[in-house]
């Protein structure tokens, strides 16, 4: 059994709002071991973003940490002030964001920030630079030195998110989160990039935690999956275990609503009927209760996320014992 | 960098000549004989001849325009129809007074504005945010002859800390008689650049890329002063650039309650004793200035910004 290196434990976030406490996360668990790729479904509003934040504690000033605790090679980052979780971000954990297009400082040239993030190394400027380049060349980028002195709107979307990749893996780190990291981008530069990144995770040996929904992604790139859903997990395993045998009616419609899926020519493309719940005010039970077609009377109090195989857990009564009824 | 210069700085001779042409065009459109107004109702048909000659008023307008523009490129403004003095020398006496008050007034201003704007932003809605856009806005409601003449009361008449009038010898008596009329004309700037910043600085801190920087640990303060405030003063320089022409004006306010030397104040005499080749000069000069400064303005942003380097 590999080292764990990421554990969370029953996370609870709320949101301070003008209507009451919005409650973005509840009780989230899962881990990330060392050099394992953990993939985070779910549909936007899910409470994705929200895990990032938290995990960085890079998170709004109305946010909230109710419970639970985010336990980073054995310690809890949710107890460390803001100068020791400055220490972590961009050395232990980096991070590459969403939008290509707005993740650099648009007035300074790539090089003086690819340099300035090594602010904890004490190399000399000119070797930090060739660091830099180095990275560059890495993720594909042709003349990386003289791409150096450039500026970000001086760079495609595509290679933009290649410098993000690189500006990530320049401090090695031991956890990358990557959220949505080619949503933005289209569909041939998606196949590059991940490629990109997967070889450089093989490399480096880093843990990864990949947002996305885009499911062909999630099942190409991860070991694991997470599926999560208005702010809880909904189902936790093994990568063929939840594309092949979901046991959460949830992932169920998720997959039959990925375009990858749809074999057959529609007039209408699958949804999932009903809306996501006001998280503000919660409904009780099930939190899929209202728009789960398999929804009994047991469902009305909240299912708990329970092992079912080895590593494999789903948070639905229609895997326990008497089903929903 | 220099492609843009030469570019940008092309462009504002253009301006310049545009807006030249048109007062040139205007001051002759003003009805009336300019001559019979210079010298008065006595004068001798000969002495009108001679002037009406001297000042090329007999020649077609396109001709008019012509020796002007000739005289113009050789530095040469005219001639001060009452003392005779070359306009140019005139204007260029006074020009140093006006832009010695003018630049004490953004330099002062904009400091503290852009402080005090930077501050607010990295504390939003607290006390101190709250008192700074107190602050700001009575600064802003100020109107600066307003400001000029309370001063003047206050701090030289009655506390006699100041000099009242004059423009002062040697470089600190310049100074000592530079504190009033750059705080009255730069007060209400205080208070648009603080605005200006605080809100500026809160919207670049809100972008993602501000997230990417906190994101690689970078310390707090570097973020706000290099990867934030770099950003955020670019719309503070176009505006101080266009706001010359404002300080400008002001200028002429402070000149005359402190009845200091300057540009203003020439325009102003020039204009009640209808001289005028020198309200052509000085106007013309301050025209310039004012291209001059806009222009400036844009290059300061392109060094800052490369996206308007490129121009995009």
């Amino acid at each position: 059994m590999t080292e764990t290196l990421l554990e969370i434990d029953n996370l609870g976030v709320d949101y301070e709002t003008a209507r009451g406490d919005l409650k973005a996360l509840r009780d989230i668990s899962f881990d990330v071991k060392k050099g394992e790729i953990v993939g985070i479904v779910g549909e936007s509003g899910c409470g994705k973003s929200t895990l990032i934040s938290s995990i960085l504690k890079l998170t709004a000033p109305n946010t909230r940490f109710r419970n639970g605790e985010v336990r980073f090679k054995g310690q809890d980052l949710l107890q460390n002030n803001e100068r020791q979780m400055r220490s972590l971000r961009g050395s232990d954990i980096s991070i590459i964001f969403q939008d290509p297009m707005q993740t650099h400082n648009p007035v300074l040239s790539i090089g003086a920030q690819m340099v300035d993030i090594q602010h904890r190394s004490k190399a000399a400027k000119a070797d930090k630079r060739a660091t830099a380049a180095k990275m560059l060349a890495a993720v594909g980028i042709p003349d990386p030195e003289a791409r150096l002195d450039q500026f970000p709107h001086e760079f495609s979307g595509g290679m933009r998110q290649r410098i993000a990749i690189a500006m990530a893996l320049m401090s090695e780190p031991d956890l990358l989160i990557a959220d949505e990291p080619t949503t933005a981008l289209d569909a041939t530069l998606e196949v590059q990039i991940i490629e990109r990144l997967h070889e450089l995770q093989r490399e480096m040996h880093c843990a990864v935690l990949f947002i996305s929904h885009h499911l062909g992604v999630i099942a190409e790139l991860c070991d694991r999956v997470v599926v999560m859903y208005a702010g809880a997990v909904v189902e936790s395993g093994d990568v063929r275990a939840i594309f092949h045998d979901p046991k959460h009616p949830y992932t169920r419609r998720l997959i039959d609503c990925d375009p990858g899926h749809i074999k057959e020519r529609a007039r209408v493309l699958p949804t999932i009927p009903g809306e996501v719940p006001d998280l503000a005010n919660l409904p009780t039970g099930c939190i899929f209760r209202d728009r789960c077609e398999q929804a009994g009377p047991r469902c009305a109090a909240v299912p708990p996320l329970a092992g079912i195989a080895d590593g494999h857990n789903a948070a639905c009564w229609l895997n326990h014992k008497g089903g929903v009824s | 960098m220099v492609h843009y210069a030469v570019r940008r700085f092309g462009l504002a001779l253009l301006i310049l000549f545009v807006a030249v042409t048109v007062m040139f065009l205007m001051i002759r459109a003003v009805p009336g004989d300019p001559v019979q107004i210079m010298l008065g109702p006595r004068a001798t048909p000969e002495l009108q001849a001679r002037l009406t000659a001297e000042l090329a008023l007999d020649q077609p307008i396109i001709k008019q325009l012509a020796i002007f523009y000739g005289n113009l490129l050789q530095g040469d403004l005219g001639i001060d129809v009452f003392s005779g003095r070359s306009v140019t020398s005139i204007v260029f006496q006074q020009l140093p007074h006006t832009l010695s008050l003018i630049f004490a007034s953004i330099i002062w201003s904009a400091t503290l504005g852009i402080a005090l704007g930077a501050y607010a932003a990295a504390h939003p809605n607290t006390v101190i945010d709250r008192v700074t856009a107190a602050i700001s806005v009575s600064f802003v409601a100020a109107p600066a002859f307003v400001v000029a003449l309370l001063s003047l009361l206050i701090f030289a008449v009655h506390l006699q800390w100041f000099p009242a009038i004059g423009a002062g010898e040697g470089f600190w008596d310049r100074l000592d008689h530079l504190v009033l009329p750059s705080l009255a004309i730069g007060l209400s700037w205080v208070g648009y650049i603080a605005r200006l910043v605080r809100a500026s600085m809160l919207e670049v801190m809100g972008e993602p890329h501000i997230r990417t920087a906190r994101a690689f640990g970078l310390s707090e303060r570097r973020i706000v002063m290099i990867y934030a405030l770099r950003i955020a003063i670019l719309p503070v320089v176009t505006v101080i650039g266009v706001g010359m022409g404002f300080l400008l004006s002001s200028a002429v306010f402070a000149e005359i309650v402190f009845a200091r030397p300057g540009l203003g104040k020439l325009v102003i005499d020039s204009i009640t004793t209808r001289n005028y080749p020198v309200v052509m000069g000085s106007v013309l000069v301050s025209t310039g200035l004012f291209v001059v400064s806009t222009a400036l303005a844009d290059l300061i942003n392109a060094w800052l910004d490369p996206r308007a380097r490129a121009g995009h």
